[in-house]
């Protein structure tokens, strides 16, 4: 992936110089080296935002689909947050396009109940784009933020500029450039050298909003349930391209792949889950016979068990602190959910329900976990509130919904649905809102959204 | 090929002791260990060729529709694709061996001590109804259980390769009660011979 260049380097360079002087000097308070002006509305009520298209600079048919592909990612991406209200697009028509900062008819704005009011400009110069965009004040007709962007790629541009717009004015983490991996059988292929006609599955990333959809792997075999490191690049997953099944790492962006657990004397192992700070890996293996929780640095060494019990034990996740992990076991006689310190002590059984699995732990500021609850014939998506006690359910039998993950925000969920016929994955606000579907070719299954 | 086939002569001949031995076929539980496989050393390569008799034993033949020939004669695929090795059906959620189990194992064990050259995978499956992630775990529960039988059967652990593929194969791709049922199974997969 290629991260757009912030051509305002002012800020950085501030930031960096106040560094040293901050831990010297406390009492001071810096010079803010960027102004910025909150959007508001009337009390209680989200900001109105206005996203027209933005500006081509020139009059090729190229620049202009980019500046109109930008201002309809940037909606999309503002939109996913609900952090703002819209006025709709479809009643920008009357209003005189601006062909420069200079030209913007704030008062036409204002006609429409604008709080905000998005305006950017496109060029393009080769394979770059080079946006400029300014978040205006309607009533006051002053830009509360602005900043230029240049990268080759107008959908990351739209992205940036929403996560930055989120971050600055709603202090929010926005997740416009998170990445969903999840694994497929979309393209038909079949096994090579097996008795049985067995599709293979792969593992496939794409963008949050389930563009770029893109293959990572090609094992002609089965490449399964693959999760993001946390510096997003790298996939952990489970292949049975040696046989047996093995965790596996593809270093996206460098092309290149670690094998985790190797040997047959490794037994079988499922389901790697990265630790917060991405150098250990939690994963289920029957190395010592039965289905155990073990944890294991990224390059494979220093293996120790977690858990200890003649039942299953599978699906871990970690504890955003990296301090515990929770994962499914049936000693209780079915798939529960559990709690255990990293250190194997304080054990705490979480659910007594009929069936319960893939337990998800949610970043911060959230304290919960998700997971897949047997509701009558087949799953829907619950969440745990772990100081609370309490669970509350997201999906309600539109098919069967299986293997939440959340996104890096804790706002929202990716998992899979039967609803719309085949397993697809889909994503889902926290609080059971905002359905959309991701993917539509073969079915797609173990959803993961990068952090 | 013609060490294969004498160390097939004399192990046959030992079996059918055994079995003459043992008697009628009873519950397998506690069956006595048949003596271990003559190992194939050079010693065994120099012997004359036994005679022809003992491949004859009636007694030996397991009940099942197979002609030897199509077995011997079968690329391992062809062997596969239409398996003289039964497939053990399970209930939702369990790794139990039913009768019906035991009995399909009996048989594949009565194979697998014929066929003494076989190496099989067993895989362990699972229905659409669990979850994607605890069916890898409940699937190896079934490829292991089925394992344990033969081995107490006294087929030797190290021909019996596990491996679970949890729902991610099903056999049948419905969504009904009979589908389920045939996706429940732990699968033998001939390897090597």
């Amino acid at each position: 992936m290629t991260k757009p260049t912030f051509l305002a380097g002012a800020f950085a360079i501030g930031v960096l110089a106040a560094w040293p002087r901050a831990q010297q000097l406390p009492a001071t308070p810096q010079q803010p080296t960027e102004v910025v002006t909150t959007i508001t509305s009337e009390a209680g009520a989200a900001p109105r935002l206005a996203v027209p298209d933005f500006i081509a600079l020139t009059n090729d048919a190229e620049t202009v689909a980019i500046a109109k592909q930008i201002g309809q990612v940037l909606w999309d991406d503002l939109a996913f947050e609900k952090e703002f209200a819209f006025i709709p697009r479809d009643t920008y028509g009357s209003i005189p396009r601006a062909t420069s900062f200079a030209d913007v008819p704030f008062n036409r704005w204002r006609e429409l109940n604008a709080d905000g009011l998005i305006v950017g400009t496109v060029k393009k110069t080769g394979a770059t784009i080079t946006v400029e965009m300014r978040l205006y004040v309607v009533r006051t007709g002053v830009a509360s933020f602005g900043r230029e962007y240049s990268s080759a790629s107008a959908r990351l541009v739209a992205h940036t500029i929403s996560d930055e717009i989120h971050k600055s004015q709603r202090a929010l983490n926005g997740v416009a450039r998170t990445r969903l991996t999840f694994d497929s059988d979309r393209d038909g292929e079949r096994m090579v050298g097996t008795v049985e006609n067995r599709g293979v599955r792969e593992i496939y990333t794409a963008d949050y909003d389930g563009a770029n959809q893109r293959r990572i792997t090609i094992g002609k075999t089965l490449n399964i349930a693959p999760r993001w490191s946390p510096d997003g690049r790298s996939i952990a997953y489970t292949s049975y391209r040696r046989g047996g099944a093995h965790i596996f790492i593809s270093n996206i962006f460098d092309g290149t792949l670690d094998e985790v657990t190797e040997g047959s004397a490794s037994g079988e192992n499922w389901l790697p889950a990265w630790s917060p700070d991405g150098t250990r890996i939690a994963f289920t293996s029957t190395r010592e016979g039965n289905p155990e929780i073990f944890i294991a640095n990224r390059d494979g060494s220093n293996v120790r068990r977690l858990t200890i019990h003649p039942g299953i034990d599978i699906t871990p996740t970690w504890s955003p602190s990296g301090t515990q992990i929770a994962f499914t076991s049936d000693r209780s006689g079915t798939p529960q959910i559990y709690i255990i310190g990293v250190d194997g002590l304080g054990l705490v059984k979480k659910t007594s329900e009929s069936y319960c699995d893939r337990p998800t732990w949610s970043p911060a500021p959230y304290n919960e976990i998700a997971y897949a609850s047997r509701s009558g014939p087949g799953f829907d998506i619950r969440i745990l509130d772990i100081a609370a006690g309490q669970t509350r359910t997201l999906t309600f039998g539109e098919g069967t919904n299986e293997s939440p993950a959340f996104a890096p925000n804790g706002r929202h969920l990716v998992f899979t649905s039967t609803r719309a016929g085949k397993v697809q994955v889909f994503t889902i606000g926290r609080d059971g809102k905002n359905v959309r579907q991701i993917t539509r070719a073969g079915t797609n299954l173990k959803p993961d959204w990068s952090r | 090929m013609r060490v294969a086939r004498q160390s097939f002569l004399v192990m046959a001949l030992v079996s059918s002791m055994v079995t003459l031995a043992c008697g009628k076929k009873t519950p397998p539980v506690a069956r006595p260990m048949p003596p271990p496989a003559p190992a194939t050393t050079p010693a065994e390569a120099t012997r004359p060729p036994a005679p022809p008799e003992p491949v004859a034993a009636p007694t030996m033949v397991p009940p099942e529709p197979f002609p030897e020939d199509a077995i011997t004669s079968a690329s391992l695929d062809e062997l596969n694709r239409n398996s003289p090795l039964k497939p053990v059906f399970f209930d939702l959620d369990s790794d139990a061996l039913s009768a019906e189990a035991q009995k399909a194992l009996d048989e594949n064990a009565a194979l697998l001590q014929r066929y003494r050259g076989w190496a099989v995978t067993l895989e362990g499956h699972c229905d659409e109804r669990g979850t994607a992630e605890y069916n890898l775990a409940l699937g190896e529960r079934r490829a292991v259980a089925a394992r344990a039988y033969l081995v107490s059967l006294g087929i030797p652990a190290d021909r019996l390769r596990t491996v679970s593929y949890g729902k991610e194969f099903p056999f049948d791709p419905g969504h009904d009660d009979a589908a389920w049922a045939r996706n429940r199974r732990a699968h033998f997969v001939v390897t090597a011979r």
